[in-house]
């Protein structure tokens, strides 16, 4: 440790660190605009510049390592000015747009014109001109708001290992695409979004079904139910300014009715489905020499991943669907028929805090008769949006419960937006499928945590499970590569596409702050810790909706409604 | 004997050269029969006639290839018994294609710009001892030999005399494909005596100490540099050349690999013989692939030779070279773009520290150096270091070659001493501008440079006093510039070039220059049809113009955005009077800025034959036959076919 | 097609990264231009996505990604060819040719592409015309260089019509 000078204060520095780590630590503010926490800096953007007394020309606070003695300014007349420049040139090649636009108000450039003040237009001249890829399912690419910050495609490659935008052509004509400028749907985009998070401005944005399901809402004929992922209802305060970590499950469903939905269900009631079907899954295979080990199916980007990546561990996957897919099934077929609606007219909504949903839902293996399991996802930022524009106001709001048949949750399926959720509750079912017996200690620590791949040995009667948990499926193609080789002592694999599992998904609120995620994992935890029912196979409804229609786990109306199968895809990789 | 032993003889005695060099400390001790075949190689005793053609690119570009094949005919027909032997370029590029005739027992003779059908009345002459007169450049001096009478020495003419020939010295003198020859003239000793009495911190601390710096443009201590990498503690550290030569206007690189290989195999060899690297890569540009072809072959030469790979010359240090052609990117002239360029990645730039020295190719140590830097190294390990800095001012040491084409007499390359005065090298050496035109800047540094006005022509290059009038030594490209030049479009050139060639990652270099670029096109736009907001835009350009410059000198993340500024800032400061005629005249005095044009008719000279309104393709110029015509301005789109056609002379532009 | 390029990676075994370049600039003289196939067996060969090869081919001034003409035009660019008057160069051959730089010709006969410095400065203007070089261009005499080849393609056309 040693000290140096930053605006006329003494800090504190250690050896090796940046300048701007320094100064953060210190409370002093820098702006930056292509920085990413925990990836090498790259230099690009400059508007983290400060002076530094005796060195010519100022210098990048993200990278320049400290050294004792240093005198910096970072609000010197110098930096502020060249700051403001590197934003004028910035808009100067921005389109005049933020009135229609998806981030006003949330925009990272915006935010910095007017920080730094500015109310001139003085580099005007000619703007690149670009088409706007609108060809994917769930990420929209706007080249013309792009500010080259190269975020993106350092999380879509040293992030997530997947590579499928980079950089194209050099200087002023550099543009971000897929190999040979081609559309995002044909690429090896799997959809996860995490480049929505990443992205300071507008140019890269989720595909948005709100006038999808404002219509059907509209639409008399129209019978529209919701549900709800777990993680949305410890994260959508956010997007009325509430601190993170706040779970407003009910006055969310309040919301939700008050918007015109006839049902608001609850997709953790399904995940407590999917436990009993997967667990029995894994039991089989365990028992009969089945392919293991078993990788959950759950996330949809992991899905595509395996079928470009890897297709040849297609089997290893387990064949059931997602939660969101299983609602929708049941909800078009048992609830449709206990209520004597007719599925055809029933637009079934999803709220969920991955962009990738909105792929899964369209896929064509996910419906009966022509007719799709679930008809539009909503990301919890258009959720947030949708009572918004209805001018509903929480404080007026009373609690509300979610709506029977599928509204009764463990705490278990709650934990599925938590990364080491799904093992947590697969083992606790598990336990109890094989030994007939309860898990003594419910909390399993080892599968919870933000590390990339988590390893532990279970043991359940007499067997001994090896079990992993992977968030960010960059980390997966490791554990994949192992198998492939030949080891032979894992079980069961959880993945979850996202880094920080579904909490930090890329349909969630912009906030990828390290503490906002831990904050919502919290509140998910804090639910597991406080409720009384925390085990799937104890969840009254879903024994019922066996005993009524499904008849047992994997039997034959499983098969036909809870589970899909998988192929190997042709794209470009 | 057959000529396979005499050269087999050849080869083991000059590596053993090298070591007799080692092991005897001094000068080696040439017996009879290595003194005889030594000074064969370096044909100072002659049995038949010697052709020496320069057939470097810039001979070729001038016909040299045909030349060639105009000699080999002639020697068949002729049936005559010669030496043809190809050389690389002396220099004088406005003399190509040069070829050098040696009788025996006669100095060597030099012939300027002889093309394919001066070829047979050229060697009936000289080969009868009647050389033609008019041909003649020159004759190299020597000591034993008989001198031709009335013919000047070539070492006198004012192109040569004042240059100072150290990294230049084999070029148009020695055949580049044999390593003998090189040998002959004293090549490799420097790199065994390296290897066998110098540690590498004493090679660093000789370099060092004889004060050379790069030549690349950066003129960092090259000495200094090196003993970063030696300290740096790695189980691999590389050497990498700089051969992109990206500048436009410079060719020095190119000139010396391609007459002179085995100078810059050398350098490399010491060099990373001083640093510790068993590896050394050459970063050449695609569009030398002559200079490629030379490296090699050379490199297969030194390699059957052992100066390369394993157990070098016994001494334990093993070195590979391995050629990397770059893809077309002037960025990669900065060292991290190459790094990344080599690695095979996107050449661009990242942020450093960490320098190369210590984290550099593959995140080993690398060091890397100009082609000059290196072909300075072997002649300061044998002269040593005092006679390297006896040369030039007390903060540039050495020698410079600078490429000089443009709007002067003599194009080509010239090695002088630091400290050599511009006017020496515009006038002296260069000969002046051509055609009675007047002098009005040389720039210097490429697209990081600066100008240099008429006033500060006395200047004393180095690096310093180059900084110190807003230009930079660069790599060494001069180009001239004369009063049809239009400086405000020289600015504009460059701002273009550095758009194209900017990588995009930063913004200031990215949009920044983009913007300059707009605000000199704005001003070198035709008036007609504009609008007074635009008039307004282009006026305030100007202040813009210096407040984006401060920025993108202050912010860029590498060299290229951080010098983008330099030739607007200083054509803005030399130049300021052209600068205003463009904005509030709309006019260009230079006359180059062809919107800025206006055609008009004389009408006392005018006939009325309607030559030019048949060729105008606006129809802009009317008038009745046999009767003035005259131009119709807002519909002239400045073509200049009018005054082309004219018989009359009656059209005048300004 | 297939064929060249299994050639070459034969001659690469056990590639990584730093053959990208040699590889591609190999794959280039195959047609003359990289084919969208040609990227994406490159990306396979070396185990890379075929993003991260297509970003560093068009990052390279050398790369081109569709085919060129039978005589390819490189006009140099650099500064003393510009203060010689190259751009009046480059002018009078787009007149000429009819067509703009970067572009071929719809015959496929010729394509014109500007370059950055050749590195024959002494001899400014200097176009090189499929490798060879003519220097000291004079934009009003051009036609007497392209004729060169219009003759060269008339006759290997009257030539081949036997």
């Amino acid at each position: 440790m040693f000290e140096i000078e930053a605006n006329k204060r003494i800090i504190d520095a250690e050896p090796g660190e940046t300048i701007l780590s320094a100064l953060n630590r210190a409370g002093i503010k820098v702006p930056t605009l292509c920085h990413m926490d925990g990836l090498n800096p790259s230099g690009a953007c400059r508007i983290c510049v400060v002076e530094i007394e005796g060195m010519r020309g100022l210098v990048p606070s993200c990278s320049f390592p400290v050294q004792e003695g240093m005198k910096i300014e970072t609000n010197s007349p110098r930096a502020i000015r060249a700051r403001k420049t590197i934003i004028e040139l910035l808009l100067a090649n921005h389109p005049d747009d933020c009135l229609y636009c998806v981030r006003n108000g949330n925009c990272q450039l915006q935010d910095l014109a007017e920080e730094y003040g500015i109310r001139e237009r003085r580099y005007a001249g000619k703007k690149n001109v670009y088409h706007l890829d609108n060809t994917s399912p769930s990420i929209i690419r706007d080249q013309a708001k792009c500010i080259l910050c190269g975020k993106c495609v350092r999380v879509c490659e040293e992030v997530q290992n997947i590579a499928a935008i980079d950089f194209v052509g050099r200087g002023s004509k550099t543009v971000i695409a897929p190999a040979f400028e081609e559309s995002l749907n044909v690429s090896s985009c799997i959809n996860c979004g995490q480049c929505i998070l990443a992205c300071p401005t507008g140019a890269l944005r989720e595909k948005s079904y709100l006038k999808e399901v404002v219509d059907a809402l509209l639409d008399p004929e129209k019978y529209v139910v919701i549900q709800h992922a777990p993680a949305v209802s410890v994260s959508i305060a956010e997007e009325f300014g509430l601190k993170p970590g706040k779970d407003i499950d009910d006055l969310m469903v309040a919301a939700f009715k008050r918007l015109g939905f006839k049902k608001v269900f609850d997709t953790s009631f399904t995940a407590d489905l999917t436990i009993m079907e997967e667990g029995s899954e894994l039991v089989s295979r365990v028992t009969n020499g089945g392919t293991l080990p078993m990788m959950t199916s759950c996330s949809p980007g992991w899905i595509k991943y395996v079928e470009q990546f890897y297709p040849e561990m297609i089997d290893n996957l387990s064949t059931c669907k997602s939660p969101q897919q299983m609602l929708g099934a049941v909800i078009k077929s048992y609830f449709a028929q206990k209520e004597g609606i007719d599925p055809k007219n029933i637009f079934s909504v999803s709220v969920m805090p991955c962009t990738a949903k909105k792929f899964e839902c369209a896929r064509p293996e996910m419906g009966r008769n022509n007719i799709a399991d679930i008809d539009a996802v909503l990301s919890t930022r258009e959720a947030a949006r949708l009572i918004k524009m209805h001018g509903i106001d929480f404080d007026s709001l009373t609690p509300e419960l979610p709506d029977m048949p599928f509204g009764e949750r463990s705490t278990a399926g709650k934990l599925f937006g938590a990364t080491g959720g799904v093992m947590e509750a697969a083992i606790r079912s598990a336990h109890f499928l094989i030994t007939g017996k309860e898990l003594s200690t419910l909390k399993i620590e080892d599968v919870r945590g933000l590390e990339g791949i988590k390893e532990a040995k279970v043991k359940i009667g007499d067997l001994v499970l090896g079990v992993a948990v992977v968030n960010g499926v960059g980390n997966a193609a490791k554990l994949l590569d192992e198998i492939k080789a030949g080891r032979k002592d894992l079980h069961f694999i959880e993945v979850m596409t996202c880094p920080g599992g579904c909490v930090a998904g890329g349909g969630q609120p912009l906030n990828t702050d390290k503490d906002a995620i831990k904050a919502r994992l919290g509140a998910l935890y804090n639910i597991d810790q406080t409720e009384t029912l925390r085990t799937s196979h104890n969840n009254k409804q879903v024994q019922e909706l066996y005993k009524d229609f499904l008849g047992k786990p994997l039997g034959e109306k499983s098969h036909e409604l809870l589970h899909t199968h998988y192929a190997k895809r042709d794209v470009l990789l | 004997m057959t000529k396979e032993t005499d050269n087999i003889k050849i080869d083991k005695l000059l590596v053993a050269l090298s070591h007799q060099a080692v092991c005897s400390g001094d000068a080696p001790k040439e017996d009879n029969e290595l003194s005889g075949i030594l000074s064969t190689l370096r044909r100072e005793k002659i049995s038949k006639p010697v052709l020496y053609l320069g057939a470097a690119t810039c001979g070729i570009s001038a016909g040299a290839n045909k030349t060639l094949i105009a000699i080999e005919n002639y020697i068949s027909e002729k049936n005559i018994d010669v030496e043809v032997v190809e050389i690389g370029c002396i220099g004088l590029c406005s003399e190509e294609p040069l070829l050098d005739v040696q009788l025996p027992g006669k100095t060597r003779l030099t012939f300027s710009k002889v093309m394919k059908d001066d070829v047979n009345d050229l060697l009936d002459a000289v080969l009868s001892g009647a050389p033609l007169k008019e041909k003649i450049l020159g004759q190299h001096s020597s000591e034993t030999l008989e001198v031709w009478n009335d013919v000047p020495y070539l070492n006198e003419l004012p192109f040569l005399k004042p240059q100072k020939r150290c990294v230049l010295k084999n070029c148009g003198i020695i055949n580049p494909s044999n390593i003998n020859e090189y040998l002959a003239y004293g090549g490799y000793r420097a790199f065994a005596k390296a290897l066998h009495s110098m540690t590498p911190l004493e090679v660093c601390n000789e370099v060092e100490f004889s004060g050379l710096r790069g030549r690349g443009g950066g003129g960092f201590p090259t000495g200094k540099k090196w003993k970063f990498a030696l300290g740096a503690e790695s189980d691999q550290k590389y050497m990498i050349c700089n051969a992109d030569e990206g500048d436009p206007g410079a060719f020095m690189d190119r000139a010396v690999i391609e007459g002179d290989p085995h100078r810059l195999l050398e350098g490399i060899a010491i060099a990373s013989y001083a640093i510790g690297a068993t590896k050394a890569y050459i970063y050449i540009r695609a569009e030398y692939p002559l200079a490629i072809d030379r490296l090699k072959e050379a490199i297969g030469q030194a390699k059957k030779y052992g100066l390369l790979g394993e157990n070098i010359l016994d001494s334990g240090f093993n070195l590979s070279i391995i050629i990397k052609m770059s893809a077309g990117a002037f960025v990669c002239g900065e060292e991290t773009a190459l790094i990344h360029s080599i690695e095979g990645k996107r050449g661009m730039p990242r942020p450093r520290p960490p320098f190369p020295a210590v984290c550099g190719l593959f995140g080993k140590p690398s060091v890397i150096n100009n082609v000059e830097t290196f072909s300075n190294v072997s002649s300061i390990l044998e002269k040593g270091k005092e006679w390297f800095s006896s040369m030039g001012t007390a903060g540039s040491k050495g020698t410079k070659v600078f490429a000089l084409s443009g709007k002067i007499s003599k194009t080509g390359l010239v090695e002088v001493e630091m400290g050599t005065t511009l006017r020496q090298i515009v006038f002296d050496i260069g000969g002046g501008i051509p055609n009675g035109k007047k002098y009005k800047a040389v720039q210097i540094g490429g697209p990081s440079g600066g100008c240099i006005p008429e006033h500060h022509l006395d200047i004393e290059i180095d690096y310093e006093s180059l900084k110190e009038v807003g230009a930079m030594m660069g790599s060494g490209g001069l180009v001239v510039m004369d009063e049809d030049t239009c400086m405000v479009d020289v600015a504009k050139f460059f701002m273009d070039f550095i758009q194209r060639e900017s990588c995009g990652k930063c913004i200031p270099c990215r949009e920044g220059t983009r913007h300059m670029l707009e605000i000199l096109e704005s001003i070198t736009r035709s008036r007609k049809n504009e609008d007074p907001h635009n008039t307004l835009k282009r006026f305030k350009g100007i202040m813009y113009l210096h407040r984006l410059a401060e920025v993108i000198k202050d912010t860029s993340l590498c060299g290229l955005g951080q010098t983008a500024p330099n030739p607007v800032l200083s054509t803005l400061n030399w130049f300021r009077d052209e600068y205003e005629a463009h904005i509030y005249e709309r006019r260009c005095p230079a006359g180059a800025c062809i919107e800025l044009l206006t055609y008009s008719i004389i009408e006392d000279k005018c006939v009325g034959c309607g030559a030019c309104a048949k060729k105008c393709p606006t129809n802009a110029i009317m008038g009745a036959k046999r009767a003035p015509h005259y131009i119709v301005n807002d519909k002239c789109i400045n073509c200049g076919s009018c005054k082309d056609i004219c018989k009359f002379d009656a059209v005048v532009v300004e | 097609m297939k064929d060249a390029i299994d050639r070459i990676f034969q001659k690469h075994p056990d590639a990584h990264r730093d053959s990208l370049i040699p590889i591609l600039q190999e794959a280039q003289e195959i047609n003359g231009y990289l084919s969208n196939e040609v990227v994406v067996e490159i990306g396979r060969h070396l185990n890379l996505p075929a993003s991260k090869i297509y970003g560093v081919a068009t990052f390279y001034n050398q790369f081109r990604f569709s085919p060129v003409g039978k005589y390819h035009v490189m006009v140099c660019r650099g500064t003393a060819c510009h203060v010689k008057g190259s751009a009046a160069v480059l002018s009078a051959i787009e007149q000429e040719l009819k067509i703009k730089a970067g572009n071929t010709s719809r015959d496929g006969i010729f394509s014109i592409e500007v370059v950055a410095c050749i590195g024959a400065c002494g001899l400014a203007p200097v176009i090189s015309i499929n490798g060879e070089f003519h220097a000291n261009v004079d934009s009003k005499k051009i036609n007497e260089i392209l004729d060169i080849y219009r003759e060269d393609e008339k006759a290997s056309k009257d030539g081949g019509s036997e």
